[in-house]
């Protein structure tokens, strides 16, 4: 270790060791899965985290590690940021619900969010998006714009929030076209971009001319670009570069206000545990523009959904709807409960592939 | 100009010497790396060294670099064997994962039953479901002479798969609410793999770490075995002429490696991981060829090796969280320090020599 002595005591006798850093700043924590220029889902969580720094200014101080893996590590990198004294830490992937907890339980005095899990603590708030209500808006544009009848689906990881978006689009896919048939790739991976183009590839030489994501990054956009005809829809960020096509629309989630409004709430003491699913009404889930790729009366129909599932008019999950293996789920009329949609481990009748298990 | 001179034999001083040279070569290269992002070169390879050992928050990484390292070097010590004997096991990975399903498998069929023999039959478990996974390239090898790098790095592929259907079929928590991976065994008190003493991070892995590097260190000097694998890694003729079985030494060194990685991997998920998920294995298998190397295959070596490794990760990760340096520099300066161990291990083989004037004679 006779070096990094050398090295050190260089580095105090230049005087280069950080300055300690000032305590009444709120310190807030961001944990991502990705890397910040994923395009995707941990860029928009960044933009949260740039907007809390602009919104308050000198008064917050932010930090992040990305690509931190879903595991054992991710329990070191969330007690480093405790350590450090972070007051407010936001941990946003599903993969971080045990650490996020074992962690919170050391440090009674810092405050956890943990994005789309479902066990909280008395310092531990969870904090999700419907973002299945943007994928409604999606299997319409794709149910009415397919002519192979053949839709692409990347999806991640087995879990309800990916099972919800999927049951969402296929239903309100069918409901004007019930010719659709849904074909699903499971990536196993939030983030890998050569994966997802190989699975988008797959999808598309399989016939699919909508590829509909629910991986980060852009690369099925990349690959959609390149076939002739085939159409895309931006996942967790607008992906605008895709613009006018391959890409149509997107699902854009906006975290910025609930990001503001959780560090007030640290700020003013009045931070409290709780558990909230917020949704396009919210402005949590945004839809991208929708482009001129899109006929007029489509892109009609899709702007009349989002308002109606803005107002609460419209349940994404109304029935009658049956259960994949044709046993009844929702009656005429009767819309799902939350505590079902969270938990949801069954497809949709209609959807011909299993989930893996 | 001085050029390079093939030494008669590798060069004693210089297999001891390059190590150390190359971390310190990485810490330059490294340093140039983080000053041309903009970041102090200085604070970024303190962050990084000194930090984690000697630093504010001490008290937390020094365990932490204990628990990172045990998998490490439980594998590494494993997988050294074979490379001398010139075996080459690239599949640990597998092994780990394989390890870690058996382990926690068994420890979950008894769950929610207490008892104090739970753990050791999940050691055996896992020891067994690594052992296994080794000896099928092993086998492979023995009876159809195929290449054992191919077979064991294929296995790793299907050992994902096979965590993939675990985490989400037979070991799934039933009271998971729909997502994937099995209970977490930090709750299961019988099964889990906790620190023997609070907080300095040592569980049974680390324990099961040391014992291994004893027993391969006593393994190669004092035993016959250990001197097979020596010699059929350097002369394998001369290794045939003195006795030595190649098929028997391929099954023991690659079932020797499987169990320790199975091991390790057993340890990993009863503790620190805890579950059963689809992303489990975060690449110690894979690491563990370079601390393999690194400590020149040597178990005091790999000890030290698996230490500096896991230093750069902890260091790397803090580094990446403290300065926001990007994580792919931080993998750039993880790569550089195996890239310059190569690179200066030229001068284990060859010296270097001022161009001298031919003067006619």
């Amino acid at each position: 270790m006779s070096v990094t002595r050398l090295l050190t005591s260089a580095a105090l006798a230049l005087g280069l060791a950080s300055a300690a850093l000032a305590q009444d700043k709120t310190k807030v924590g961001f944990i991502y899965v990705g890397p910040i220029g994923d395009g995707g889902w941990t860029y928009e969580h960044d933009k949260g985290r740039l907007a809390v720094e602009e919104h308050f200014g000198d008064a917050v101080e932010t930090v992040y590690q990305e690509s931190v893996p879903e595991g054992a590590d991710a329990e070191r990198a969330i007690t480093q940021m405790a350590l450090q004294g972070a007051d407010l830490i936001f941990t946003t992937s599903f993969g971080f619900m045990d650490p996020t907890l074992s962690v919170a339980d050391k440090f009674p005095d810092v405050k956890f969010e943990h994005a789309t899990g479902y066990k909280a603590a008395p310092n531990v708030s969870t904090y999700s998006a419907r973002f299945y209500e943007g994928r409604a808006i999606q299997g319409h544009i794709a149910g009415k714009m397919t002519t192979s009848n053949i839709v692409g689906y990347i999806a991640s990881y087995p879990i309800p929030e990916v099972i919800r978006g999927i049951n969402a689009a296929y239903i309100h896919a069918r409901k004007v076209n019930p010719e659709v048939e849904f074909k699903i790739i499971w990536a196993y991976t939030w983030f890998d971009p050569a994966k997802e183009a190989d699975a988008a590839t797959a999808l598309i030489e399989q016939g699919a001319d909508v590829i509909l994501q629910h991986t980060d990054s852009t690369a099925p956009q990349a690959a959609a670009e390149k076939a002739e005809g085939v159409i895309t829809f931006g996942q967790a960020s607008d992906m605008a570069e895709y613009k006018p096509r391959p890409r149509v629309s997107s699902i854009i989630d906006n975290w910025a206000p609930y990001y503001i409004a959780r560090t007030q709430a640290v700020m003013d003491g009045t931070w409290e545990s709780q558990q909230i699913w917020h949704g396009i009404d919210e402005g949590m889930v945004e839809i991208g523009e929708i482009t001129d790729a899109v006929p007029a009366d489509v892109k009609a129909e899709a702007l009349a959904m989002k308002e109606a599932i803005a107002t609460g008019e419209y349940h994404v999950f109304t029935g009658p709807l049956k259960k994949q293996d044709g046993s009844d789920w929702l009656a005429e009329g009767e819309t799902a409960d939350d505590e079902t949609l969270l938990g949801i481990d069954f497809y949709v009748e209609g959807l011909t592939a299993e989930i893996p298990q | 100009m001085p050029r390079l001179e093939r030494r008669p034999q590798p060069s004693a001083r210089w297999t001891w010497l390059a190590p150390p040279l190359a971390v310190l070569v990485t810490m330059v290269a490294g340093g140039a790396l983080f000053a041309a992002l903009g970041e102090n070169p200085f604070e970024a390879i303190r962050t990084i060294f000194w930090d984690p050992l000697f630093g504010e928050f001490a008290f937390y990484y020094r365990p932490q670099l204990l628990v990172k390292a045990a998998p490490l070097i439980l594998i590494a010590i494993g997988l050294s064997l074979g490379f001398r004997a010139g075996i080459w096991n690239i599949g640990a990975e597998g092994q780990y994962i394989i390890g870690a399903i058996t382990g926690a498998g068994a420890g979950l069929a008894f769950y929610p039953m207490e008892g104090w023999f739970i753990f050791p039959i999940m050691i055996v478990a896992g020891a067994l479901g690594g052992f296994v996974w080794g000896m099928i390239p092993a086998i492979l090898r023995a009876r159809f002479g195929t290449n054992e790098i191919l077979v064991s790095l294929m296995l790793v592929y299907v050992a994902e798969q096979l965590l993939a259907k675990m985490a989400l079929g037979l070991l799934r928590n039933p009271e998971g609410r729909g997502f994937p991976g099995s209970r977490n065994l930090q709750h299961y008190p019988s099964a889990h793999n906790a620190e023997l003493v609070a907080n300095t991070g040592i569980h049974w892995g680390v324990v099961a770490a040391l014992i291994a590097v004893i027993f391969a260190y006593v393994l190669l000097t004092r035993h016959l075995l250990g001197y097979q694998i020596k010699l059929a890694g350097q002369a394998p003729r001369a290794a045939r002429f003195a006795g030595v079985n190649p098929a028997r030494l391929v099954l023991i060194c690659l079932g020797l490696s499987g169990a320790l990685a199975g091991l390790a991997g057993m340890f990993e998920v009863a503790g620190p991981a805890g579950q059963i998920t689809i992303d489990f294995n975060v690449g110690y298998g894979f690491t563990a060829i370079i601390v393999a190397f690194l400590g020149r295959l040597h178990p005091v070596g790999i000890l030290l090796a698996g230490l500096l490794m896991a230093l750069t990760y902890i260091g790397g990760e803090a580094a990446s969280s403290t300065m926001q340096l990007p994580m792919a520099a931080i993998q750039i300066f993880q790569g550089m320090l195996l890239f310059f161990l190569l690179a200066v291990d030229v001068l284990t083989n060859y010296r270097v020599r001022a161009r001298k004037t031919e003067v006619a004679p």
